[in-house]
């Protein structure tokens, strides 16, 4: 084993790139992650971050560049193969299923089966167990998921997650469309899970505030690399903000000002 | 009224009162929250109707008529339902019920084959003409209403130029035995028709297929996200209804003694079983549905086909009763939906 595992860490990218046809998504990222940390991943929309959670967790293959889990590199071939070895995504979109009950959610592609039939009675007292373990509160698993509410959705799938014994948790903008008190849930959660240490946690958002008070590092990522990486408590939200907007800005005057030399390619967007 | 209630309750032993009446309360909140509990009234209260309007609707011949009508419709929809629900459409389900028993009679016939054989490989030609189906709509990424359409007008090609468009009788090899199994008798059609819903029915609430299915249907990315193979999942449903299809039409085929090329009436069966699966609470849209709705939806068809042939109404209303339980029921569907998502059922 690599030197990497024995002072913790979790996972690392080295030098990945990809492109999608003529567009550059990732030019060359360089990321660690340490075991049992939370990594607040920011940047504007285009810069990257979706791209290069889909390469961190199977679905996309990278064009270039290394990726180190637990200090041995490894090729991800799939998403089911990230899985195996304990990366587990929550998207955006959750990829709950509405018209299913919330422990039926909880086992989607894992259901316990006494073949032929389901088990439900298993499967339903398991899912409450870990709901309550986790404390997350929710009227009954037995409720269709399209009852509950944002956050308590983004709860069940971080349970979900979880209790699939994932050692690395993509996050992807599990804050977005959330009220202040369901974020506030989320955080909590993101909280209980570090307190426990036994995931490692990337976490990609858009409101710095929420993300200072949860996660312990700050990486940037900027045109398709890590310009910034700085540990929460060495950095404010008027430092993330002046970055972010400092690039709207140099990218605006540049637009401005035609460049001669350049064929007016925009900033690449993933 | 409100004071022979508390009379009632006054003289009732007061803790006996109230526990039956919650126990009611909630029999109907389950009954509601079942979708098949709207289609089951439906089908019990046109039963009711036509056995008070006519003498003839409940005597055995006729509830066998009405058995032999609902069944390759239910049969056919149990297979559908499961189609629909991973949001897809199979339009060619009627010309593969016209199919199957031509090649079964086919291959008996010029070929040999034993009969029994000859039902299983026409079976099993159906069954490739799901995966032809689903393989094109999954690889090729067509709407399966477009798939399928053209799969449709090519079977019933098939059937026509190789049949010459003539009727072809039963094979003589099928002994009795054969025959009654397969439809000639009252019940085999019945039997059949519940063992197969009984089976899909499972298929579809209590395994892996079955929630998958669901899955698909109702959030086709974050399935495929958690891992599920949608493609396969959805092959395999559309090879499943054009088994049940060829199957249902083997058992027509014996039923009325002779192979028809117009078995099935082109598309006929299929939008019937359509919209019994619809009539049944079967969304089009992808994600809900149930066989026994379905089940229950080929029967209120049937029901209404025969009753009012039986009260002297014409055939031609049927049409307009028919269209219009489907609107209905359709908006009673997306409106208990909704209900049931509020949490108000």
């Amino acid at each position: 084993m690599a030197a990497g595992g024995a002072n913790g860490e979790a996972l690392r990218v080295e030098h990945v790139a990809k492109r999608f046809g003529g567009v550059t998504a990732l030019r060359d990222v360089n990321l660690r992650l340490n075991r049992g940390e939370v990594l607040g991943l920011i940047g504007d929309n285009g810069a990257g971050k979706s791209t290069l959670i889909k390469i961190i967790c199977g679905f996309h293959q990278p064009d270039a560049g290394k990726i180190f889990v637990g200090g041995e590199e490894v090729v991800l071939k799939s998403v089911d193969h990230a899985r195996t070895l304990g990366i587990d995504t929550v998207y955006q979109d959750l990829a709950l299923v509405n018209e299913l009950s919330v422990y039926h959610n909880m086992f989607l592609n894992r259901e316990l089966v006494r073949w032929p039939l389901l088990s439900n009675r298993r499967m339903r007292r398991l899912a409450q167990e870990h709901l309550e373990d986790m404390g997350v509160n929710i009227p009954s698993v037995d409720d269709e998921v399209a009852k509950l509410s944002g956050g308590q959705r983004q709860a069940i799938a971080v349970a979900r997650s979880v209790y699939s014994d994932a050692r690395i948790l993509l996050l992807d903008e599990p804050l977005a469309a959330m009220g202040a008190k369901e974020g506030a849930l989320i955080l909590d959660l993101v909280r209980d899970l570090k307190d426990r240490g036994e995931v490692s946690i990337i976490i990609i958002a858009h409101n710095y505030g929420q993300i200072l008070e949860v996660c312990d590092r700050i990486n940037l990522l900027q045109h398709g690399s890590i310009t910034f990486d700085k540990a929460s408590s060495q950095t404010s939200v008027q430092e993330l903000t002046d970055l972010v907007v400092a690039e709207y800005r140099a990218a605006r005057t540049s637009r401005l000002r035609p460049d001669p030399s350049s064929n007016a390619r925009p900033t690449p967007r993933a | 009224m409100s004071d022979t209630v508390e009379v009632a309750e006054r003289v009732e032993p007061a803790p006996a009162g109230r526990p039956s009446r919650s126990i009611l309360r909630r029999i109907g909140e389950a009954f509601l929250r079942r979708r098949e509990a709207s289609v089951l009234v439906v089908a019990v209260a046109l039963g009711v109707y036509f056995a008070s309007a006519s003498e003839a609707f409940l005597t055995q011949p006729n509830l066998v008529n009405i058995a032999q009508a609902t069944a390759p419709a239910a049969i056919i929809a149990a297979g559908m339902v499961l189609v629909l629900v991973c949001g897809e459409i199979d339009l060619s389900v009627a010309a593969v019920f016209a199919l199957a028993p031509f090649n079964m009679h086919y291959l008996t016939d010029y070929y040999g084959v034993p009969i029994l054989l000859a039902i299983v490989l026409a079976l099993a030609i159906s069954a490739l003409i799901g995966f032809i189906n689903g393989f094109i709509t999954v690889v090729f990424r067509v709407p399966s209403f477009v798939t399928t359409l053209g799969t449709a007008y090519i079977v019933i090609g098939i059937v026509l130029t190789t049949s010459h468009a003539y009727p072809a009788p039963i094979p003589e090899a099928a002994t009795e035995t054969i025959r009654t199994w397969f439809g000639a008798s009252d019940y085999a059609h019945l039997t059949w028709c519940l063992l197969i819903v009984a089976s899909f029915h499972v298929l579809l609430t209590s395994t892996r297929w079955g929630l998958h299915t669901i899955a698909v249907g109702g959030n086709p990315l974050g399935a495929t996200e958690a891992g599920i193979r949608a493609g396969r999942i959805k092959i395999g449903n559309f090879m499943m209804v054009a088994t049940l299809g060829g199957f249902a039409g083997i058992l027509d085929a014996f039923r009325i003694n002779t192979i028809d090329p117009n078995l099935g009436g082109g598309f006929g069966i299929m939008f019937t079983a359509v919209s019994a699966a619809v009539i049944g609470g079967t969304s089009l849209a992808g994600g809900s549905g149930t066989v026994i709705g379905a089940f229950l939806g080929a029967l209120v068809l049937a029901e209404l086909q025969n009753g009012m042939n039986l009260i002297g109404i014409s055939a031609n209303p049927y049409f307009l009763i028919l269209g219009a339980a489907i609107v209905v029921s359709m908006i009673a569907n997306v409106y208990l939906s909704r209900l049931r998502r509020a949490g108000r059922v």
